[in-house]
């Protein structure tokens, strides 16, 4: 049986790779897919109070779900962006996406 | 009748409002026939009111609801006494006689609408508040007075003089409406009404609601706050420096104001209220000796002056002196008897002056008049009589009003006032025929093209002359033995019980009468006969006296240096630090934000992952911040 601190550093160490990734990758899609590593630590947590909380209750597991969902929902818009932008500027490089700025 | 009193000033409101639609190219006539029309109404009712009241006795106020805050009522509403009645009789005649007179005087005044326009709104306001039966309601008629001055004393506001005069004459009046105001809102506090009713209970019960303070006290400090209010209407002595100035006005304005309106509303005030200066002696005394000051101060300085009009405006002042001095010593059936018929012969006077003016292409300065009885003997005349009857000689009205006065001053024990008031009636009646003489008498001074075009005035304006000099004559009967002192009776039917008749002394008609004719006779002999030769007097011994009257005693250039000029200083120093301290730091906070964001706008370089990792780092430290407020991890 493993223990909540297992779970819960499990987590941790997937969102923090996560997160180096998005902020520091260069190609869009391994950002996106970092993204995902991110959403799927949160679900690890969301899961794991779900079982080992103070009141385990069902409602982190169907929390859980919906975030799965939105999360593909959300990177099939994002790849769509991504496809929309190659086609425009003819590159995949975060840091040439810049036009957000004064 | 009675209880229609709420259509007197609702005529001129309606002539206000019908001339205010009817728009600037509105045929004089037509114009002149509505305010006409409108006060002639007004006046009709004020007869008919006037004639029931004498039948049957004042009635009680007509008050409706007007609406209710906290556990306080405010009611509106009108009530007839017999004062009011009087009034209200008084002011329609005078200013229905004015505004006929003003349609010749006006004639081809480009605002020649608006210039009725407000001189019905004027007279709404003096007959609302004349019937207004608490002092609420006083107070908002009094300001819409003030208001109207201020409108057609500036009425040719493209003459500075005017413009400045008007801007005097509401703020010199200002400064005694705040007076009132806190003596109107003291009594609410400490009697929780306006009514008069209410509050007079309250002051012969000597029970209010304040406890800084005794009742006696009270009632003195709220005395004087209202007669604040009346010394700065009726142009008594601290205040008095507006009324000679609004000379700048149209000549009709000036009757009105002097005679019906403006300056009567403070001498009515301090009569309508005068239960609760009775019930004050030291309130009494006060008012007694600014009126005796006012008397003879303003009485001085009218020997003087060469303009035709602000003798006639420093006279007023004077006269007004000598209402507020007959209240002070309790002779309130004298005062309202002087109101009365100094509002006939000073609006005489003034329409005959105007009259005058109006003749030599308004040229108002009296050294340059003379001989004009060949010219105009219907002004001649009735400018005689209305000097006459400011003078005091008898049978005229002023003789009357004037000798009820020196009694009560004499009654009152009080001899200091009742000289003043001997020599003060010794200066009127010489300045007021100085001015008869220099205008009237001798060869005329101006150039002889003035003196061609000079003729008599149209009936529109001499009607208006012979009715009101025909007022002049017979007023001084209505208190007099012929009637067996009606109008006293008339008075205190009300319930007024002040200064019925004054102990009568038998010498002195004689001595007031006498007084007055050596003042005639001085100016005779100075101006008509020349046996003196006032030039040789004025820069003789007497020229610093003279130069002391000619410049009104310096009082308007006390107030410049004293008052005016230390305002500005502190507006100055004050506009100084708004303008550069206060707007400096607002200023100063505008450009540091302007130049940080120049600044820090370089952070914002459109790198979502510089963002990312800012929000991130932010969080993180929202997050220790979080940690260490609830205490670390347990």
């Amino acid at each position: 049986m493993l223990s909540v601190e297992q779970f819960l550093t499990l987590a941790a160490i997937l969102f923090c790779i996560g997160l180096y990734g998005a902020l520091t990758k260069r190609n869009i899609i391994i950002v996106l897919v970092s993204i995902e590593l991110m959403l799927n630590a949160a679900n690890i947590n969301l899961l794991t109070f779900a079982r080992f909380g103070l009141v385990p209750a069902i409602n982190g597991q169907v929390f859980t779900l919906f975030a799965m969902t939105i999360a593909a929902a959300e990177l099939a818009v994002g790849l769509a962006i991504l496809i929309a932008l190659y086609r425009n500027r003819n590159t995949s490089d975060v840091r040439d996406q810049d036009l957000m700025k004064w | 009748m009675v209880e229609y009193a709420w259509l007197v000033p609702l005529f001129p409101l309606v002539a206000y409002l019908l001339l205010f639609v009817l728009g600037r190219r509105a045929q004089e006539g037509v114009v002149t026939a509505i305010a006409v029309l409108a006060s002639l109404a007004a006046f009709v009712v004020s007869l008919m009111i006037l004639s029931e009241v004498q039948a049957n006795g004042p009635g009680a106020p007509y008050m409706f609801h007007w609406l209710t805050v906290g556990s306080y009522t405010l009611s509106m509403g009108y009530e007839v006494t017999a004062l009011n009645a009087m009034m209200l009789a008084v002011v329609t005649f005078v200013s229905t006689l004015v505004f006929l007179f003003s349609k010749s005087y006006m004639k081809g005044d480009e605002r020649f609408v608006v210039f009725y326009q407000y001189l019905s709104l004027f007279v709404f306001s003096m007959l609302g508040l004349v019937i207004s039966p608490n002092l609420l309601q006083v107070y908002i008629f009094w300001e819409l007075v003030g208001l109207c001055s201020f409108l057609l004393v500036g009425f040719w506001y493209y003459k500075p003089e005017a413009a400045a005069a008007a801007k005097k004459a509401f703020i010199v009046t200002r400064i005694g409406d705040v007076g009132l105001f806190i003596g109107i809102m003291l009594l609410f506090v400490a009697t929780g009404t306006f009514d008069y009713a209410g509050v007079f209970q309250a002051v012969e019960s000597k029970n209010f609601a304040i406890d800084w303070i005794s009742p006696e006290a009270f009632i003195t400090l709220v005395a004087i706050l209202i007669f604040i209010g009346a010394i700065g209407k009726s142009a008594q002595f601290p205040l008095h420096t507006w009324l000679p100035d609004a000379m700048e006005g149209p000549t009709p304005v000036s009757a009105l104001i002097h005679a019906a309106t403006m300056v009567a509303a403070g001498v009515y005030l301090v009569a309508r209220a005068f239960p609760i200066f009775a019930a004050s002696e030291t309130a009494l005394t006060v008012i007694a000796v600014i009126g005796g000051i006012t008397a003879i101060f303003a009485a001085l300085i009218g020997l003087t002056q060469n303009d035709i009009k602000r003798v006639v405006a420093y006279s007023t002042v004077s006269q007004l002196g000598y209402m507020v001095m007959a209240l002070g010593v309790s002779a309130y059936v004298a005062s309202v008897f002087h109101l009365m018929t100094h509002a006939f012969f000073k609006a005489l006077l003034f329409l005959a002056a105007g009259s005058v003016i109006h003749a030599l292409h308004h040229n108002q300065d009296i050294r340059s008049m003379g001989g004009l009885w060949k010219k105009m003997p219907v002004t001649g005349w009735t400018f005689l009589i209305g000097a006459l009857a400011l003078s005091g000689i008898p049978p005229f009205a002023g003789f009357w009003s004037k000798d009820e006065i020196l009694l009560g001053a004499y009654a009152s024990g009080n001899t200091l006032l009742f000289v003043i008031g001997l020599i003060a009636a010794f200066c009127t009646a010489f300045y007021i025929f100085r001015v008869f003489f220099m205008t009237f008498t001798g060869e005329f001074r101006g150039d002889k093209d003035t003196w061609d075009h000079a003729h008599e005035s149209g009936p529109v304006m001499t009607i208006p002359l012979v009715l009101l000099a025909i007022m002049a004559l017979v007023s001084g009967l209505f208190n007099s033995p012929v009637t067996d002192y009606a109008l006293a009776d008339f008075l205190q039917a009300g319930g007024l019980h002040y200064g019925a008749h004054p102990e009568h002394v038998s010498w002195m008609p004689y001595v007031a009468t006498l007084v007055a004719l050596a003042g005639i006779g001085l100016a005779y002999l100075m101006y008509k006969t020349k046996s003196i030769n006032p030039e040789r007097l004025a820069n003789g011994a007497l020229r610093p006296l003279y130069n002391l009257s000619y410049n009104k005693f310096y009082v308007d250039e006390i107030y410049h240096y004293a008052i005016v000029l230390p305002v500005v200083w502190i507006g100055r120093i004050l506009n100084f630090i708004d303008k550069w301290i206060v707007d400096g730091i607002v200023r100063l906070v505008g450009q540091g934000t302007y130049v940080g964001a120049l600044g820090l706008k370089y952070a914002q370089n459109g790198q979502v992952q510089t963002y990312g990792l800012i929000t991130v780092l932010g969080a993180v430290v929202l997050l220790g911040a979080a940690m260490y407020a609830i205490g670390g991890v347990r």
